[in-house]
């Protein structure tokens, strides 16, 4: 039934500089990160024959091929953010459409433009958007960004399974821990405490300042190769074992209020689901996940939707960190985060690559399978990546 | 709840599939959507009914205007706000008796004085000469 499974790989990533302020151009930055992320992979930039971003990025993937020098690309697609570029990437390398496509995010979300001032001005230059139906029902009535979105489903969520935040500031906690130790994350600290987190000021109430993933500078460059070319490349390559996308459900980007239940997130059940038939295997087998934590509520809200406890089990799940940390039931988010690197979508896929590779700044031991989630609230996107 | 002076509120721009929700708000009245073959309510609005597939029986029925809160955030630094509110001000989603649910506010009551199950009903507040909204009051019965 579905045939992508091993029959791609990651085979070079990159990062820039993370920061509040890049003091650059997004086109600069996607430019110097897509030829290190070739480099890393030692595939030639002329080789490579497609490429793939997502809607909200800031600079157009044409004038980003016209810099680079890349002449022959018969592949080229815009998807909505989190991992689903890069499973477009890997559906078009397995339908033998391209041998290697990269993925590139750029975006001076930090010092720019952010998510609420986006659909602000999205709203003010009337952009025709299926959003906007959202928009127009919401906006009269100060529901601004998707902090204030989701804050309303994720109350829900508190209250009906008794979840309290003794138990969900577990997760800046262990993120902040490990976080501390990548010299990548641009809010590199030292780890927080969970009385830092419980003292920590109510924003969009229930979320709490600590809950939420700062915006960021930077951009990110993901190579993938067929799996029979991805061999003899420069790097140990890193196999897709499944791909799988959560969507319908009666969603809606962090506001499905119009489903029987919204405090759950039944796009990533959907998702899970998915991943593991394709992958041929289950949450006991995986103890490594990059998930979703730009609002660290959704980390045991995800927990739950991708099966490592039972509905409504997500807070004890994390609380007191252990299960959490390199070494536990689950070690989530070994970069930090979002909450520690910075929010700029996809990035926690290159963690998961690490981990895989051996080269993580919090390695667990014998890392041969690690899942990825993205999309928490919304159309889900999800990957599972083996050794 | 208070508006800064100056910053005007978004509006909603109407089309074929909201446009009587929105002008019988003008007239301060408060209609739902609502699928005639299945006695379903639709929200938010769309051109077609999600489970008999019609596109010809979306009707536009008056509603009571009685729910009660289901959910609610509050926003407290304007750094997240919407600019043309002083926090702090809260957000409810309302659900109705027809069973939809909808975003609001609250007209009468302080942000930290929401609570889930609170019973409301609805009230049209004129903001401007060109804007009104449907929002919320606790409801005493």
């Amino acid at each position: 039934m579905n045939s992508i499974k091993d029959t791609v790989a990651i085979v070079g990533v990159a990062t820039t500089e993370f920061s509040e302020d890049s003091g650059r151009t997004e086109y600069s930055m996607a430019c110097e990160v897509i030829k290190a992320a070739a480099d890393d992979a030692g595939v030639p930039l002329e080789d490579i024959d497609g490429m793939v971003k997502d809607v909200v990025d800031g600079i157009d993937a044409m004038y980003v091929q016209k810099a680079l020098g890349m002449e022959t690309l018969t592949y080229s697609s815009d998807s909505h953010w989190g991992t689903s570029p890069l499973i477009n990437a890997v559906t078009a390398l397995a339908a033998g459409i391209c041998s290697h496509v990269v993925y590139y995010r750029s975006a001076n979300n930090g010092s720019g433009k952010r998510a609420g001032s986006d659909f602000r001005a999205a709203k003010e230059t009337k952009d025709e958007s299926l959003d906007l139906i959202r928009y127009d029902l919401h906006h009269p009535f100060g529901l601004m960004g998707p902090a204030g979105s989701a804050g309303i489903g994720i109350r829900r969520y508190l209250r009906d399974y008794g979840v309290g935040a003794e138990q969900v500031g577990w997760v800046p906690v262990v993120c902040s821990e490990h976080g501390s130790n990548n010299p990548h994350a641009a809010f590199r600290n030292a780890p927080l405490t969970i009385e830092d987190y419980l003292a920590s000021e109510l924003v969009v109430d229930p979320l709490r300042r600590l809950d939420i993933a700062p915006e960021v500078d930077g951009a990110i460059a993901i190579v993938l190769s067929r799996a029979e070319l991805a061999a003899d490349l420069a790097k140990q390559p890193v196999y897709v074992g499944a791909v799988a996308m959560g969507s319908g459900t009666n969603g809606e980007h962090y506001s499905s209020y119009s489903r029987d239940d919204i405090a759950g997130l039944p796009e990533m059940e959907l998702m899970a689901a998915e991943l593991y038939r394709v992958a041929g295997v289950g949450p006991d087998d995986i103890h490594v996940a990059q998930l979703d934590d730009r609002y660290a509520p959704y980390v045991p809200m995800q927990i739950e939707a991708l099966g490592f406890c039972g509905k409504g089990e997500g807070g004890a799940f994390c609380e007191g960190g252990d299960n959490l940390r390199v070494g536990g039931r689950l070690a989530i988010n070994t970069g930090g985060g979002f909450l520690s690197e910075g929010f700029s979508h996809g990035v926690n896929v290159i963690e998961a690559v690490h981990q895989i590779r051996g080269t993580s700044t919090n390695q667990l031991d014998g890392v041969e399978l690690a899942m990825v989630a993205t999309g928490a609230g919304g159309p889900a996107d999800g990957v599972i990546l083996h050794s | 709840m208070e508006y800064v002076p100056g910053i005007p509120i978004l509006k909603a721009s109407r089309d074929d599939d909201n446009r009587p929700f929105w002008e019988a708000v003008d007239e301060h009245r408060f209609v739902l959507q609502r699928c005639s073959h299945c006695d379903r309510y639709l929200q938010p609005p769309r051109p077609m009914c999600p489970q008999c597939r019609s596109m010809d029986t979306l009707e536009w029925v008056e509603s009571p205007g009685r729910g009660e809160i289901y959910s609610y955030v509050t926003y407290t630094t304007d750094r997240m706000a919407y600019p043309a509110m002083k926090v702090p001000y809260s957000v409810v989603l309302v659900e109705m008796e027809e069973g939809v649910r909808l975003v609001s506010n609250m007209i009468d009551i302080e942000p930290d004085e929401v609570r889930i199950g609170l019973p409301v009903e609805v009230v049209f507040d004129d903001i401007s000469d060109d804007l009104t909204l449907f929002k919320f009051k606790v409801r005493e019965d």
